[in-house]
């Protein structure tokens, strides 16, 4: 008992500190723990995430075309690439580019280029889809934006854009159909 | 907040309210007889005519609300109804969307008044500091509402302002995820960003609030950059200030319903009238006139910053663009410290007023380059503009700050405004004779 009375003459304040401490702390954890929920709301929601995929038809595409499909929202680059588009890709130095990474590492069959149509560096789609459309200086695909070129493997060779275009999952189910996703 | 001093009022049911909520004293103290330095110029009618401006957009965006639906598939169309069907719909979105420009042209001027006159000197270092953050609340404010019609330039702005953030090593793609609530800009980014521009208003008028009492408090910055040394230097608020600050608002106003009513498009682009497409980027995205000079630094990064004639990057072209923009803004919170040289108006520095001008055609550069295509004279204008616009500030300003001579300064706000009189009084005498 007089330990007690001492204790609270003297080093009582730092009993009512400590209080005032772990009060403070768990006020603290139970708001942010409180803010989690309302934060988390905003990330993707079960519906958005539900994994899609789709299965895309390429036996229509000749060599030379493209198609642009629709992929959780993005558009998905498929192009039949020609003779021509595949030796420039595959003769590419290492050294000349930003991002490296060898064409056979982009590609499942040659023939077949399937990427991401969203450049890395803002998000707007490329252009060079169309015949019609610009497709840089190195024959792939011109975004608009704020100029950034891409070359027949989807690589990144001039502009602002940091990385190649992104090769998403997918796989060949038979010769003429694709699963993306 | 307390009681304080009470005014006099003859009207009994205003007597009874003050008694128990003084709101008329401090209405007569802070804007009836609150003392004014008596030589503003129209410089000091922006705060005023930006104040309006804010209230007028809370007004039309309050009743645009009531008509609009914030979902992608039924936003464009909803905009276009209050266009067409919506009685008075027109008016209501041609002020909205010119009073925006509106507000940014007040707020500008009042910006570049507040830098020219020193106005965020001591003791005004924390009314400087809210004022830019009003400013960078009204930006995320109008780059939000420029999405909500869903046209393709209003959505295509939304994805490559967002994507900014996926330049943040490591966290970005999350955080890009986070901010659109899906894998690209669609109907939950939409809702949420309609909800944040109906918030971020209110937020702005109470930082306005906080700008307003912090200015209370220090007084008014006057263009000669003396403060009042007494009653003979300032003018109660009112009649004198509620005049010039009502004219100043009519004149601006003629300009704002000039623009409205005759050419309520001449800020905008074809791309805002075809509904947002995901998957086709018009073939060029330029947001805001009010946000091209940070657009076009955004744009002047082309390049990788790391070791040179090696492949060691430390700061990507992309990373050093958005930190480059941001950092502008930013910057501005700085100014007093950067600039702590003791005159305040530009009037008594001529080195100082020569980079402020120049750092004004900077910017005006940079408006005009973030405009173009980024290719050849655009990009070579946006980085001489980006280099000047940092050198003002970290190179330039601390510079001058201890070396520029100032002129001699009037000993008093009166004693500037008579000697002003009288060289006025001399020219006139010299051309009548």
């Amino acid at each position: 008992m007089s330990t007690q009375n001492i204790d609270h003459n003297d080093d009582g304040e730092t009993r009512r500190d400590f209080l005032y401490l772990t009060a403070g702390a768990f006020g603290a954890v139970g708001l942010t723990s409180f803010a989690w929920p309302f934060l988390d709301s905003m990330n993707p929601a079960a519906d958005t995430l539900a994994m899609s995929t789709i299965e895309v038809d390429i036996s229509p595409i000749q060599e030379g075309q493209s198609i642009t499909v629709v992929w959780q929202g993005k558009p998905v680059f498929i192009r039949h690439r020609t003779a021509a588009e595949i030796e420039q890709a595959r003769s590419t130095d290492l050294k000349d580019l930003r991002d490296k990474q060898v064409d056979s590492d982009r590609v499942q069959n040659e023939k077949w280029l399937v990427m991401v149509g969203i450049c890395t560096h803002l998000g707007c789609v490329p252009l060079g889809q169309k015949i019609t459309q610009p497709k840089g200086d190195f024959g792939g695909w011109f975004c608009p934006c704020h100029g950034s070129h891409y070359d027949t493997s989807g690589r990144i060779r001039k502009g602002p854009a940091p990385k190649n275009l992104t090769v998403p999952n997918y796989k060949f189910m038979n010769d003429t159909r694709l699963l993306i996703g | 907040m307390s009681g304080g001093e009470r005014a006099e009022f003859k009207n009994p049911v205003v007597s009874w309210i003050d008694e128990r909520l003084p709101v008329f004293s401090l209405m007569q103290k802070e804007y009836g007889t609150f003392p004014t330095p008596k030589n503003f110029n129209y410089f000091w009618n922006f705060g005023a005519i930006a104040t309006v401006m804010l209230v007028l957009m809370i007004v039309t965006g309050i009743v645009l609300a009531m008509h609009y639906t914030p979902h992608a598939d039924h936003a464009f169309g909803s905009v276009e109804r209050i266009m067409r069907d919506v009685n008075w719909g027109w008016l209501l979105r041609y002020l909205h969307m010119n009073g925006a420009a509106f507000f940014f042209i007040a707020v500008y001027i009042h910006i570049f008044r507040g830098m020219y006159y020193g106005s965020y000197k001591k003791p005004r270092e924390l009314l400087w500091i809210f004022g830019v953050l009003i400013f960078v609340l009204m930006m995320a404010a109008a780059f939000m509402g420029y999405v909500l019609p869903w046209s393709q330039m209003g959505g295509w702005a939304a994805t490559v302002i967002t994507s900014l953030f996926s330049a943040i090593p490591f966290i970005g793609e999350d955080l890009l995820h986070f901010l659109w609530g899906g894998f690209s800009v669609d109907n939950p980014t939409l809702n949420r960003f309609f909800s944040l521009h109906y918030l971020l208003p209110f937020v702005i008028c109470a930082v306005v609030f906080l700008h307003v009492w912090a200015l209370h408090v220090t007084g008014s910055n006057n263009p000669v950059g003396v403060e009042p040394k007494g009653k003979q230097d300032t003018l109660p608020f009112h009649p004198y200030y509620t005049a010039k600050d009502t004219f100043g608002l009519a004149v601006f106003l003629l300009f704002f319903a000039a623009v409205s009513f005759y050419t309520p498009n001449i800020f905008a682009h074809p791309a805002h009238f075809v509904e947002f497409n995901p998957m086709v980027t018009p073939p060029h995205i330029v947001p805001e006139w009010y946000f091209l000079p940070f657009y076009a630094i955004l744009k002047a990064v082309t390049f990788d910053i790391g070791i040179p004639f090696t492949d060691v990057v430390f700061v990507s072209a992309k990373l050093g663009g958005v930190i480059a923009m941001f950092g502008a803004v930013f910057l501005l919170f700085f100014l007093p410290w950067l600039d702590n040289h003791p005159v305040k108006s530009a009037r008594y520095r001529p080195l100082y007023k020569k980079a402020l001008l120049l750092l004004v055609v900077a910017v005006l550069a940079l408006g005009w380059a973030g405009a173009q295509l980024p290719e050849g004279l655009p990009v070579l204008v946006g980085q001489i503009g980006t280099a000047y616009y940092f050198a003002f500030f970290l190179i330039i300003l601390p510079w001058l700050s201890k070396n520029e001579k100032a002129l001699a300064l009037p000993k008093s706000i009166s004693a500037a405004v008579l000697e002003e009189n009288k060289s006025k009084a001399q020219t006139t005498t010299g051309t009548a004779t």
